[in-house]
């Protein structure tokens, strides 16, 4: 093995990436914008939902209901109604996300004891907003049952629930999100980075010119490996700094665990991207490569939506992605304090992906001529 | 237009058209993507949560809390797995089998016959919290539904005098595959917009090809329709094919009108079309061209047009940049078009932006293409 060579071939590719000024910044800037935007932006929590309220009872207790909503944070009444035709339109055209009907008899029937139906009407056009809205609205009539019984004396069973939720607290969505984030952002940049190096090489010519040299495949793919690996860990720190200082996102489990996992994810990631670059003749084939791959590694992750929710074909193929395992080990160090031990099932297939990719494309190098 | 300026257009759309047909990866992107992520989508992604694994603990089992736990056995949303001690069942939770434990100590029966408070805890993996919510919610159902029955097996008043009766229009099963697959056509659109444009049109850039077309009597206008011309018409036939997999394949109710439908596309396609080709002017390289496409056109469509996320609840300053991108407003006549019909106020507003912003970007592609070596 070269070292001396392998590191001249490294720098050569830092410098094809680096000496353009355009690339410079599409690697540095953009990642940084995106952290901070998309932090913000990608939450399932909802505040401010607008709602409309169509109260046909005129007594105390449904006022009672209605200042409650209104006292929410959660929820924002941007219109009363008193006709079943006004439901329609405010839904339709998006204007509220939930229409509350209370009917006449509403506090009539609380104080005689019968059972008070109040209707909620929901858009349904994004499901799981809908779902969200509709849990903070029971919560909030829980609240009121209760206070309800208790200012009637009337006690019922005394069983209650006492929630706790472990290692995020506050039910956060941006302490799930934000970390997930990283993975994303930084499997974009080093596939791209890795995805297009062999490829520009092919369309230019300079390949074979490569292969012909004393450097032998492995040696090939080592000096070509480095670039992706480095960018991808400093862009990786800087964002993991950015998090912990601007998102508050708790750091509670090792560092040397959690840089563990970044190499070996940032290994697979480079391996795939070399695998692309390898197979692809234009650079236009390697992007559209690095998409095809990119797309469905995202989705597969649990990055938004959880692996356990996907029937059991599609959870197999989720064994494949390596970014399932790096989201694990993000939140589990971060959030969950976890360590060693408790990650040592995902450190060990995102090594195995990155072996079996880089040794294909080490593979290709010498066996795809054209 | 004279004939020998419709022949000029005629021959640079020819010669577009043959460089999609002869890079497999142009097909690739406008056919096969649209496959694999309808069906990732459509089969994979769900955010309907069934048969959550949880931790039961109970010191000290009897009637009362039989009970509960067949509670929670019948429902459809759990899959109740028992622990003998709340230590083991932590252990679990931290070892990601379960998602919640559900707590009842050895004096909770005692209690509760004799009229005290009987806390029932519970414990939640609160990492990913949309789902913890979830889990929290059919917890709480489940916790009242056993609170009402049992309240009346033993005569004692209603627990929940309150009754909350839902109805969910659009989409009554609450099924998120409804929502997701329609908004995932504006990514699709996207991809192959921009992406595939900003790419293709770059490497003219890189190879110099560009010079060779300038020094032809092609006019700028000429130029830019060759190259929009078969790129829109692969990008509408994936639209179109992604729209017959929505409607056949995973039942998404297409309940508004299809040239409706069809219109709104038309002009989102070109959107992305001319985002792409100023990605590729201002680029001119393909490395560039690729990471600024998805950055600048992938990622927001994803993130940003509330495809997946509620815009609504999201900063001010982040609602004001959503405004800036289009597949914001593609998205919202999309959920509409598919699941509410056609609602005017909605796609006419959604298509009027559109239509701004195209106007937008055609004006600054028409200024930076100039037929001028640098």
């Amino acid at each position: 093995m070269h070292f001396r060579t392998i590191f001249a071939l490294a720098i050569k590719e830092f410098l094809a990436l680096l000496r353009d000024k355009r690339s410079r910044f599409v690697i540095i800037v953009p990642p940084i914008i995106q952290l901070l935007v998309f932090s913000f932006a990608a939450s399932y929590d909802l505040n401010d939902v607008p709602v409309a309220i169509y109260n046909e009872d005129r007594g105390g207790a449904a006022r009672e209901l209605v200042s409650r909503i209104e006292g929410s944070p959660n929820f924002q009444i941007i219109a009363y109604i008193d006709s079943d035709s006004d439901v329609a339109p405010l839904i339709d055209n998006r204007d509220v996300l939930l229409v509350l009907h209370i009917g006449q008899h509403f506090s009539a029937d609380l104080i005689q004891g019968t059972s008070a139906p109040l209707l909620a009407i929901l858009d349904g056009r994004n499901s799981n907003t809908a779902m969200v809205a509709m849990n903070y609205l029971r919560s909030i009539l829980l609240d009121y049952n209760r206070s309800w019984l208790e200012s009637q004396g009337n006690i019922g069973p005394q069983v209650t629930l006492q929630t706790r939720a472990w290692y995020n607290e506050n039910l956060q969505s941006r302490w799930f999100i934000v970390p997930g984030i990283v993975g994303l952002l930084i499997l974009v940049v080093t596939l791209l980075v890795t995805a297009l190096s062999v490829a520009r090489e092919r369309e230019a010519g300079t390949f074979d010119q490569l292969l012909v040299t004393p450097l032998r495949p492995l040696e090939i793919l080592i000096g070509k490996a480095i670039p992706g690996i480095v960018i991808g860990l400093l862009e990786a720190t800087l964002i993991i700094v950015l998090m912990v200082i601007f998102f508050d996102i708790p750091l509670r489990g090792s560092l040397g665990a959690l840089y563990l996992g970044i190499l070996l994810f940032l290994l697979s990631a480079v391996g795939v991207g070399l695998m692309i670059s390898a197979i692809a003749v234009t650079q236009q084939q390697a992007v559209l490569g690095a998409f095809l791959f990119l797309v469905p590694a995202v989705i597969l992750s649990g990055f938004s939506t959880p692996i356990a929710n996907m029937p059991q074909f599609v959870q197999w193929l989720t064994y494949l992605d390596p970014l399932r395992y790096f989201l694990v080990v993000v939140r589990g160090v971060m959030l969950e304090g976890n360590g060693y031990a408790l990650l040592i099932n995902q450190y060990w297939p995102m090594a195995i992906i990155g072996v079996v990719t880089l040794a294909l494309a080490g593979w290709l190098f010498r066996h795809r001529m054209y | 237009m004279s004939s020998l300026a419709r022949m000029r257009l005629w021959g640079m759309i020819r010669k577009e058209s043959l460089q999609i047909l002869r890079d497999p990866s142009s097909i690739a992107i406008a056919f096969v993507m649209p496959v694999v992520l309808l069906f990732l989508f459509g089969y994979g992604v769900s955010l309907d949560a069934k048969h959550i694994p949880v931790g039961i603990v109970i010191e000290q089992p009897d009637s009362a809390t039989q009970s509960l736990v067949g509670a929670f056995e019948r429902s459809e949303f759990f899959r109740p797995l028992h622990f003998d001690a709340i230590q083991t069942a932590q252990q679990a939770l931290d070892e990601r089998e379960i998602e919640g434990i559900v707590w009842l100590r050895n004096n909770f029966s005692a209690r509760l016959l004799s009229g005290h408070e009987a806390p029932i805890g519970v414990i939640i993996n609160g990492v990913d919290s949309n789902q913890a919510n979830i889990t929290q919610g059919y917890i709480q159902g489940t916790w009242l539904a056993w609170l009402g029955h049992y309240a009346e097996s033993r005569g004692q008043p209603r627990a929940m005098p309150v009754s909350l009766e839902q109805r969910v229009w659009f989409n009554a099963a609450l099924s998120s595959r409804l929502f997701l697959v329609p908004g995932l056509i504006a990514i699709i659109m996207t991809l192959i917009g921009s992406l595939l444009t900003a790419m293709v049109v770059a490497r003219e850039w890189e190879r110099g090809t560009m010079e060779a077309l300038m020094v032809t009597p092609l006019h700028r206008g000429e130029i830019l329709a060759g190259k929009l011309i078969p790129y829109f018409v692969l990008g509408m036939g994936g639209m179109l094919f992604s729209v017959a997999l929505a409607v056949w394949q995973f039942d998404v109710p297409l309940r508004g009108s299809f040239w409706l439908l069809m219109l709104s596309s038309a002009l989102f396609m070109l959107v992305a079309l001319a985002i792409g080709l100023l990605i590729s002017i201002v680029s001119k390289n393909q490395f560039v061209a690729g990471q600024l496409a998805i950055i600048v056109t992938f990622l927001p469509a994803f993130i940003l047009s509330g495809f997946l996320f509620d815009i609504h609840s999201m900063p001010g300053w982040i609602q004001l940049i959503t405004h800036l991108v289009p597949a914001r407003y593609f998205v919202a006549i999309l959920q509409t078009l598919f699941l509410a019909g056609d609602v005017w106020p909605v796609v006419l507003a959604n298509m009027g932006a559109l239509l701004i912003i195209l106007l937008f970007f055609f004006t600054l592609v028409w200024r930076k293409f100039r037929k001028r070596l640098e």
